[in-house]
C-alpha cells in the first residue's frame, strides 16, 4: 500500500490534523487573528465534509483505522456540528472578552478526535482516538477562565473522565489478554466459537467507560454539573458531536468484534437505557435551570438510542444513527438559542429567565418550543421519527417491554418539556432582554427550520444513508 | 488455558513471598521493637528546631509548567531510542515508513514547542 494510498484512506483525519497545527502556528505568531484562525477551522471542517463524502473506502495501517459508510456518515455530521460550535462559541467568547484563538482550534482538535473514533477498528486506535477528543473537551470546559464554575466543571470532568478512561483501559487489557490481540477482527475471531469469561468480563469494563462518555446512567452522574458550568456554546457541542462519535464506536466494537456475544451485551445494554431514559425524566422534574434540565435530557436520549443499538443488526444500529443524528441537530440548535438570549449580558440560563419569552422574542421562543416539542417526541417534529426508528427497531429485536419502559420515560418527560413552553408562552416577562446576536439566532432559527419541515424532506435522504452506514458498521 | 497461567506462577509466588516479608516486618516492629515515648521523640523533627511552618508550602505554578514541559521532550527522547536501533534492521518499505511517522511526530511536538514558546511559558519572569 502506497503513502499516496495510505494519505488518501485516512484524508480527513490528516486534513484536519494539518489545519489545526498550521493555525496553532498563525495563533502563536498572530495571537489578535482569533476570526481569521475561526474562519480557516471552519473552513476546513467544511472541507474536511467535503473530502469525506469523496474519499476511497479501505483500511489503513494495517486496519487500525477503516473507512468505510459508517464512518463518512458519522463524521460528516459530526463535522458539521463542530463547525457549528465554532461558528457559535467564537462570537460568544468575544462578547465576553474572552476571545482565544484556542477556541476553533481545540475544537478542531476534538472533531479529529471524534473522527478517529468513528473509524478506529483496533483498541489502541480506539483509545488514543478517545483521549484526543476527551483532553480537548477537558480544556473547552473550563475555557471561560474568570468564571469559576467553568473552572470546576473542567476539573469534575477531568477527574470523572479520568476515572472512566481507567476503567476502559482496564477492560482493554483484560480482552487484549483473553482474545490475543488487539485488533477488532481478532477480537471477533476469538469469540467466533463463544466468548469466554475473562473477554466478557474486558467488554463490561469498556462498555461501563465508553458509558460515561456517552453519558448513559448509571454513569451519569458528571454530566449536570459539567453542562451547568461550562461555556453554552461549548455545552451544545459536548450534547452533540462527542456522543454521536462514541455511540458509532461502541456500535463498531459490539457489532464487529464482540457480533457472536450479542446475547450478552444485549442486557447490559438494555438496563442502562432503562436506567438512563427514567434518570433523565425522574431527575429532569426537579430542575430550575436548563442547562441541568437539558443535561437530563440529553442522558434520557442516550437511553433511546442504547435501545436502537441493543436492538442489534443493521436495523438497530440503523435506527441509532438516526437517532443521533436527529438529536445532534436538535440540541446544537436548542443551545444556539440560549446562547442568543441574554438580559443585559447576562446568559439566560433559569425558567424564570425565560417567563413570557414569546412576547419579547417570538422569533426565538416558537424555536425553543419547537426543540422542546422534538425532545418530547410529538409529531411532526423530527424527534419522533427518530424515537420511531428505535421503537421500530426494539419491537422487530423482541425488546417490546425495553420499549414501553422508554415509553413511559417519555410521558414523564413530557412534564419538563411541556412546563418550558407553558413558561415562555403563558408567564409574565421580566425585564428586557438583549438583541440576539446574528449568527446565534441564525443557527436556531436553521436548526428550527430542520427540525420541521426540513426533516420530512431530509430523512429521504438520511433513512438510505444511515441504512448503509449501519450495513458497513456491522459487517465489519 | 491452565498452561499459559502457569508461566505466572513464579510472579504470584513473588507477590506471595513479597507480602508476607512485608507482614512480617511490620508485625515485628509493632512487637519486639522497645516502646517509651516522650513529647520530644514523638514531635516534628527539623534540625533540631521546633517546626518553622507547615509542610504544606505553595510553590510557584511555574514549576509544574516547566516540569511537565521537561517531561514532555524526554518522553520524546525515550520514543527516539528505540526507533532509532530499530530502523536499521527494518526492510526498506517498512523503514520509509518508519521514518516518516517519526518525523510526523517530530513535526507535532516542533509546533507545540513554537506554541509554547511564543506564549512565553519559557519564560520566568
Amino acid at each position: 500500500m502506497t503513502p499516496v494510498h495510505l494519505a488518501a484512506l485516512a484524508a480527513p483525519q490528516l486534513l484536519l490534523a494539518g489545519a489545526s497545527l498550521v493555525l496553532l502556528v498563525v495563533g502563536a505568531f498572530r495571537p489578535k487573528a482569533i476570526r481569521l484562525v475561526a474562519g480557516l477551522g471552519v473552513l476546513s471542517l467544511l472541507a474536511a465534509v467535503g473530502v469525506v463524502a469523496i474519499e476511497p473506502l479501505g483500511r489503513a495501517f494495517g486496519g487500525d483505522l477503516v473507512a468505510d459508510q459508517g464512518a463518512a456518515f458519522a463524521e460528516a455530521v459530526i463535522y458539521l456540528a463542530s463547525a457549528a460550535a465554532i461558528l457559535l462559541g467564537q462570537p460568544w467568547f468575544a462578547r465576553r472578552g474572552q476571545a482565544r484563538f484556542e477556541f476553533p482550534i481545540l475544537i478542531l482538535i476534538a472533531a479529529l478526535g471524534m473522527g478517529m473514533m468513528c473509524r478506529a477498528a483496533d483498541l489502541i486506535s480506539l483509545f488514543v482516538a478517545i483521549e484526543l477528543q476527551s483532553l480537548s473537551l477537558y480544556i473547552l470546559a473550563a475555557f471561560e477562565k474568570s468564571d469559576g464554575k467553568s473552572a470546576e466543571a473542567g476539573l469534575k470532568y477531568f477527574v470523572l473522565g479520568a476515572l472512566s478512561t481507567g476503567i476502559m483501559l482496564y477492560g482493554v487489557s483484560l480482552i487484549y489478554g483473553f482474545a490475543g490481540g488487539t485488533s477488532f477482527a481478532r477480537i471477533a475471531a476469538a469469540v467466533a466459537h463463544g466468548a469466554s469469561g475473562g473477554v466478557l468480563f474486558g467488554l463490561v469494563f469498556l462498555i461501563c467507560g465508553l458509558a460515561f462518555k456517552v453519558s448513559a446512567a448509571p454513569f451519569h452522574m458528571w454530566t449536570p454539573d459539567v453542562y451547568e458550568g461550562a461555556p453554552t456554546p461549548v455545552v451544545g457541542f459536548f450534547a452533540g458531536a462527542p456522543k454521536l462519535a462514541a455511540m458509532v464506536l461502541l456500535a463498531r466494537v459490539l457489532t464487529e468484534s464482540f457480533g457472536p456475544a450479542l446475547a450478552q451485551w444485549r442486557q447490559i445494554l438494555v438496563v442502562m437505557a432503562i436506567l438512563s431514559v427514567a434518570v433523565g425524566a425522574l431527575a429532569g422534574l426537579r430542575q430550575s435551570n436548563l442547562k441541568r434540565l437539558w443535561a437530563y435530557s440529553s442522558i434520557a436520549s442516550i437511553g433511546y438510542a442504547l435501545i436502537g443499538l441493543a436492538a442489534g443488526g443493521p436495523e438497530g444500529v440503523q435506527a441509532m444513527l438516526v437517532y443521533m443524528t436527529l438529536y445532534v441537530v436538535d440540541v446544537t440548535g436548542f443551545f444556539a438559542c440560549l446562547a442568543a438570549l441574554a438580559r443585559e449580558g447576562r446568559p439566560l440560563e433559569s425558567f424564570a429567565d425565560v417567563s413570557g419569552l414569546v412576547r419579547q422574542r417570538p422569533g426565538l421562543a416558537v424555536a425553543m418550543t419547537v426543540f422542546a416539542l422534538s425532545g418530547l417526541g410529538l409529531p411532526p417534529f423530527s424527534g419522533l421519527w427518530g424515537k420511531f426508528y428505535v421503537f421500530k427497531a426494539a419491537i422487530s429485536a423482541g425488546l417490546a417491554p425495553a420499549a414501553v419502559a422508554a415509553l413511559i420515560g417519555s410521558v414523564v418527560a413530557a412534564y419538563y418539556y411541556l412546563r418550558l413552553v407553558k413558561v415562555m408562552w403563558l408567564d409574565a416577562p421580566e425585564g428586557q432582554i438583549d438583541a440576539p446576536p446574528a449568527e446565534a439566532a441564525g443557527l436556531a432559527y436553521a436548526a428550527a427550520f430542520f427540525v420541521f419541515p426540513v426533516v420530512l424532506i431530509a430523512l429521504m435522504a438520511l433513512d438510505p444513508a444511515a441504512r448503509a452506514a449501519a450495513l458497513a458498521l456491522v459487517q465489519g | 488455558m491452565t498452561a499459559l497461567l502457569m508461566n505466572y506462577l513464579p510472579i504470584v509466588i513473588f507477590f506471595a513471598i513479597a507480602g508476607a516479608l512485608g507482614a512480617a516486618f511490620i508485625l515485628a516492629a509493632a512487637i519486639v521493637a522497645p516502646k517509651a515515648p516522650d513529647p520530644e521523640k514523638l514531635s516534628a523533627y527539623e534540625c533540631g528546631f521546633n517546626a518553622f511552618d507547615d509542610a504544606r508550602m505553595k510553590f510557584d505554578v511555574r514549576f509544574y509548567l516547566v516540569s511537565i514541559l521537561f517531561i514532555i521532550f524526554d518522553l520524546e527522547v525515550a520514543f527516539l531510542f528505540p526507533w532509532a536501533v530499530a530502523l536499521m534492521k527494518m526492510p526498506h518499505p517498512t523503514a520509509v515508513f518508519a521514518f516518516w511517522s517519526m518525523m510526523g511526530f517530530l513535526g507535532v511536538l516542533t509546533v507545540g514547542f513554537i506554541y509554547e514558546w511564543r506564549k512565553g511559558a519559557l519564560e520566568w519572569e
